[in-house]
């Protein structure tokens, strides 16, 4: 459904915000090069109307922050608008140079970053940032303006309303900053605001109530709202319509429902079949491959637990997927079934034997068998060595492989990770993210491992990038009968590939079982409020989770 | 607020005390206990056996090491800083004048060049990667890579011999009328400034940097506020720590500078009496200068440290 | 990326170009001064600060030598002996630096808090106590000058080296069970190279301007030999008289630093867009 757009409007009328062919250039500093133009949005075209959310989804690089700044006739670092248009309310902000810009920012259009941590000062008041706007701009005396954003501290869910924004922004949550942004957004009573991924730097269970309350405040106060984000399920709960971006250019625009449930263009559909990817469970066997034994570790001197009494097992070539979120000691498991992190108590069985709990103990059949893939690709390769140094140490130094019998066996993997030999002299550097990923996959392959841990591999990546990542490990997994260990906080991650699910919170096993049991009722409660806090590619999705939790809330 | 604050400050000042005892160990070792035999690299290779014991004896180089070093210590901790072997005279007496003369020099030199510095600083931010930018850098680079005479005598040779503006040598003396004296001290004030100048503006500029870069800039600047009173309300708070701490660096870095600014222009400060008595060899004298300088330059540092414990808003405010 | 990699190769900036010339011109020098040096060191040729001529190019010095000549010879000592105290500044320096990183423990501790006293004390005070009772030779010039440097060498290379130990790929290294040789050689310093190359320029330059520093104030290199520093000493008194002869020696330790300055810089830039650059961003 494209919008023509349109010529001259009447200010009556109900268009907000009208940006027309819009073109936005950047100049970059290459060291010791001179300065190149890019161009980051090219002629793309959107219009708003009062009251409506409008979403722009793209994935990173894709020009859809940048277009929620342009709005406001902002462009950050080196970035500017070469050509095109903004209407708002009628008046084309660009015609006026900096001065009208200023009077239309912070009034009839405000900002809520992705970071609120970083977007506010650190040496100010939170009240006093919060009314800086309104005060600025003769929206409102001080005492009104501190009334409304107490107002605004209480609808939008924040504890103590009264008193918080005496605050500083390191004495207040993540989550919470995030709202008393959305309140300081929302206090000179704007007519549009660009919301720039503001629920991506929190974990699942926070987001769904951040979420909740931007969509509750946007419908309450009647604002027009620009949704940015690189998420299509978030996105499709807030959003009117959804414009898709990639590499700067306009894929598709078009109301949610029809995006969501009938996209039109391959790549929209391609991001909306990234969740459809199922795995259909393998049974548990009688033996397994590796067992972690109640195991307990903890960090310094103080003893602080960090994982407490786990015991999980993993069966040859299957996959235990490890859920959870920051801070539930995942990664800290990894490290000490990998020897990196010496166990408090407990113990680790491999493949029949009970591995020495250091690193420096282990044999070298037992690293052989272990191979581990992380989440940063980029750090996880030696900037200072090729593909093929990467690749072949493995092969030199477990198999004694050398020259061309080396040089063939990883070409062999470079095809097997569907690559191909031509990249054997490349460095990573000159790699995109997910050719470096598959890179980590073919050197942890190079060492023929019965079992690989997966240290959140996907999470960095791109969703289409991401679910390539994803069917290549499912393929290599029939092939190479290799088991996986898949840390991960993302459950759509989880139904594509587990076979066994275990998760955990603070520490500790809460969940563990086959994936269709752990996935079925009843559940315990961490596991209910992670699984509804899961945003579903579905409209009205939201309102129906967020009913859920506070029946259950008021139910307990 | 409170306790805590005051806890971390009183901790850096221990700190402080601790770290410049540790160094009066070190001064004292470095001059003492090296290989070479402080007697005899007095009196040089020519030396009576007799002579040589004589001077030992007077030295107190019989003592252990460490008697002699807590006996130093008692003497500088009361305000003896010993007798010069050279002029037998009290050092800590001619040192006072010599003292006072450093730091006039050195205040005035601080006067021109701290807000010299910030405003340059300033301006190269405000006109980043443009022409006023590059050319500021361009001459910053250049200037730390000039030794502190080049600068020096080539003051003298423009301003004293050419132009004939100022002496070539600051010569000053008690009683001296306040402009005279300040004329007397124009060029190496100058030269001085110059040496610091580059150094602190282009820190400023990447501390300034710093915090014009961080996302509550952004924020403001989407509020529709204007860049000063951006700079006034956002900037300003949060680039004092840094800015601090570049001036207290470099007026550390002026600290060492004024030894060789002070020969150039035979100005009788601190630095000349120190220059002079290592080529005499005189170690009491080396010592007590030594470690007076030490002190300065640590507690500048300490000063910085303070200042930015002082305006952190995460130890003001604790949670 | 291959592209952009590709023409930092085969182009050169103008500043840098001007300072690999410099530089290759004052190490000209610093090998050849006895067959390019038209008169000797200590010769005698003339009067008190003649003015430029064409038997003396840049005229005579305080006793009346060739000031080229002794320029020359000069230049040699200088860049000499700065280059040694450099060499034994870097080598001991990033030695400890990789050692304290990789090994960690109570030997970090101790070097580490050692270093931080050291650098308590400005440089130059301290090496002016330590000169005061040392003989003055050009061994104790370089030994003093070498082991104050070597702290900041130190800090770099720990901070470096550390910064490198715990990144994934030496975590993936470690974990295929490779020794700490692999580790250190193959893994860490290929990576901590290019900072530590631009450090060395900024070290030299450095030494240089504390040699003649030290020199300048009679403290360091002893007549009859001359270096830059002390020539600078020997002239100066000419400068009342309005004789530059003092500025030359000055002006080539300026000429000398900004082109070492110029080259380093142009090596961390250029090394750095080989690995800093992440082929996604």
């Amino acid at each position: 459904m494209l919008k023509p757009a349109g010529t001259w409007r009447d200010p009556e009328s109900s268009l907000l915000l009208d940006m027309r062919n819009l073109r936005i250039e950047a100049t970059v500093h290459p060291p010791g090069d001179d300065p190149q133009n890019v161009v980051i949005v090219d002629d793309v075209s959107l219009t708003l109307e009062k009251g409506r959310v409008l979403g722009l989804i793209g994935e990173s690089g894709a020009g859809k922050s940048t277009m929620g700044l342009a709005s406001m006739g902002y462009g950050r670092g080196s970035m500017r608008i070469t050509g095109g248009e903004v209407f708002l309310n009628g008046r084309d902000i660009l015609k006026g140079g900096v001065h009208e810009l200023r009077k239309v920012r912070g009034s009839e259009i405000c900002y809520v970053a992705q970071s609120a941590a970083a977007a506010f000062n650190p040496a100010q008041r939170l009240m006093d940032q919060v009314v800086e706007a309104a005060l600025h701009h003769g929206i409102a005396t001080r005492a009104e303006a501190e009334k409304r954003a107490v107002a605004l501290f209480r609808k939008l869910g924040l504890p103590d309303p009264e008193n918080i924004g005496q605050r500083y922004t390191h004495q207040v949550s993540g989550g919470q900053l995030q709202r008393v942004m959305t309140a300081m957004a929302l206090c000179p009573e704007p007519d549009l605001i660009v919301f720039d991924e503001p629920t991506t730097a929190l974990d699942v269970t926070t987001q769904i109530g951040v979420l909740a309350a931007i969509k509750d405040a946007i419908r309450d106060t009647g604002v027009a709202a620009l949704y940015i984000t690189h998420d299509l399920a978030v996105v499709s709960q807030v959003s009117d319509e959804i414009m898709v971006l990639r590499h700067g250019k306009m894929v598709e625009y078009g109301k949610t429902r029809q995006i969501i449930e009938a996209p039109r263009m391959d790549y929209t559909k391609a991001l909306v079949s990234v969740r459809s990817l199922e795995h259909v469970e393998n049974q548990p066997g009688a033996a397994s491959l590796l067992s972690v034994n109640d195991v307990t570790a903890a960090y310094g001197r103080a003893h602080v637990k960090v994982v407490q009494n786990v015991s999980v097992q993993v069966c040859p070539g299957q996959t235990l997927a490890i859920v959870g979120e920051s801070g539930s000691g995942k990664s800290t498991l990894a490290r000490v079934i990998t020897g990196l992190m010496p166990p408090l108590s407990g113990s680790i069985t491999f493949d029949g034997r009970t591995l020495a709990s250091s690193l420096a103990e282990r044999t070298k059949d037992d690293l052989r068998q272990l191979q581990m893939i992380y989440q940063m690709a980029d750090v996880a390769m030696n900037p200072r060595q090729t593909v093929g140094t990467i690749i072949g140490r493995p092969l030199e130094f477990y198999f004694g492989m050398r020259g061309r019998e080396r040089d063939a066996r990883v070409a062999e993997l470079l095809d097997e990770i569907e690559m191909g030999r031509g990249f054997m002299n490349r460095y990573p550097a000159e790699l995109s993210g997910g050719q470096k990923q598959r890179i980590c996959i073919a050197r942890a392959l190079a060492a023929k491992p019965k079992l690989i841990i997966c240290d959140e591999v996907t999470s960095a990546l791109d969703p289409v990038v991401a679910n390539g990542i994803l069917k290549l490990l499912l393929r290599l997994q029939k092939i190479e009968d290799v088991a996986y260990l898949f840390i991960t906080h993302d459950l759509h991650t989880v139904k594509a590939i587990a076979d066994s699910i275990a998760v955990m919170y603070r520490g500790e096993v809460v969940r563990y079982g086959p994936k269709s049991s752990v996935l079925a009722r009843p559940f315990d409660a961490y596991t209910d409020l992670l699984l509804s806090s899961v945003p579903e590619m579905e409209i009205g999705w939201l309102e129906r989770a967020s009913s859920r939790g506070s029946a259950a809330q008021s139910a307990s | 607020m409170g306790t805590s604050l005051a806890n971390l400050v009183a901790q850096r000042i221990a700190f402080g005390i601790l770290l410049l005892f540790a160094v009066s160990v070190l001064i004292f070792a470095g001059t003492q206990i090296l290989p070479g035999d402080v007697a005899a690299s007095i009196l040089g290779q020519s030396a009576t056996p007799q002579a040589l014991a004589n001077l030992r004896e007077e030295l107190g180089l019989n003592d252990p090491a460490i008697v002699r070093y807590f006996h130093w210590l008692g003497g500088v901790l009361t305000g003896d800083l010993g007798t010069a072997l050279s002029s037998r005279q009290d050092i800590a007496s001619s040192l006072g004048p010599r003292l006072w003369n450093t730091l006039f020099l050195a205040f005035w030199a601080a006067v021109v060049a701290v807000p010299l510095a910030i405003i340059l600083g300033l301006l190269a931010v405000r006109y980043r990667n443009g022409p006023v930018d590059k050319t500021i850098s361009g001459l910053a680079l250049a200037s730390t890579s000039l030794p502190e005479f080049f600068i020096g005598y080539l003051l003298v040779f423009l301003f004293a011999v050419k132009l004939q503006w100022f002496p070539s040598l600051s010569t000053v003396y008690d009683g001296m009328p306040f402009l005279e004296r300040m004329k007397a001290i124009a060029l190496p004030a100058s030269a001085l400034t110059l040496v610091v100048l580059a150094h602190m503006m282009r820190m400023t500029r990447a501390a300034i940097l710093n915090v014009m870069q961080s996302a509550y800039i952004e924020t403001a600047e989407l509020k529709g506020l204007k860049p000063l009173q951006i700079i006034r309300r956002h900037a300003f708070p949060n680039a004092v720590a840094p800015i601090i701490n570049v001036v207290m660096l470099n007026l550390a870095f002026l600290i060492v500078g004024v030894v060789v600014v002070e020969v150039i222009f035979v100005y009788p400060g601190m630095g000349q009496y120190l220059v002079d008595h290592v080529s005499k060899r005189d170690v009491p004298v080396v010592q007590a200068v030594g470690l007076i300088f030490a002190a300065v330059y640590i507690g500048l540092n300490m000063i910085a440290d303070i200042a930015a414990i002082l305006v952190n808003p995460r130890l003001r405010h604790p949670k | 990326m291959t592209a952009l990699v590709l023409r930092y190769g085969a182009r050169i900036p103008i500043g840098a170009l001007i300072g690999l010339i410099a530089c290759a011109a004052f190490l000209f020098i610093a090998i050849f001064a006895q067959w390019i040096a038209p008169y000797g060191l200590g010769e005698i040729v003339g009067d008190v600060w003649e003015p430029a001529s064409p038997e003396h190019w840049l005229g005579t010095d305080n006793l009346g030598r060739d000031l080229l000549s002794r320029m020359l010879y000069g230049g040699q000592t200088t860049i000499l002996i700065a280059a040694m105290a450099t060499a034994l500044s870097f080598t001991l320096g990033s030695i400890l630096g990789f050692l304290a990183a990789v090994v960690g423990g109570w030997f970090e501790s101790i070097l580490s808090r050692f270093v931080d006293l050291l650098m308590a004390v400005p440089t130059l005070i301290f090496g002016l106590v330590v000169l005061s009772v040392l003989p003055s030779n050009l061994i104790t010039l370089v030994l003093v000058m070498g082991i104050l440097d070597s702290t900041r060498v130190y800090r770099l290379a720990r901070a470096v080296a550390t910064d490198i130990n715990v990144m994934d790929f030496v975590e993936a290294a470690k974990l295929r069970g490779e020794g700490s040789g692999w580790i250190i050689f193959r893994e860490i310093l290929p990576n901590a190279l290019s900072p530590l190359v631009s450090e060395l320029g900024l070290r030299f330059i450095n030494a240089v301007l504390f040699l003649s520093a030290l020199s300048f104030l009679g403290l360091g290199v002893q007549p009859p030999d001359a270096d830059w520093g002390g020539m600078v000493k020997e002239n100066k008194d000419g400068i009342v008289f309005g004789v530059a002869a003092a500025l030359i020696p000055a002006g080539a330790i300026a000429a000398l630093s900004i082109s070492v300055n110029l080259v380093a810089d142009w090596i961390l830039n250029r090394t750095t867009s080989l690995t800093g650059g992440r082929g996604d961003a």
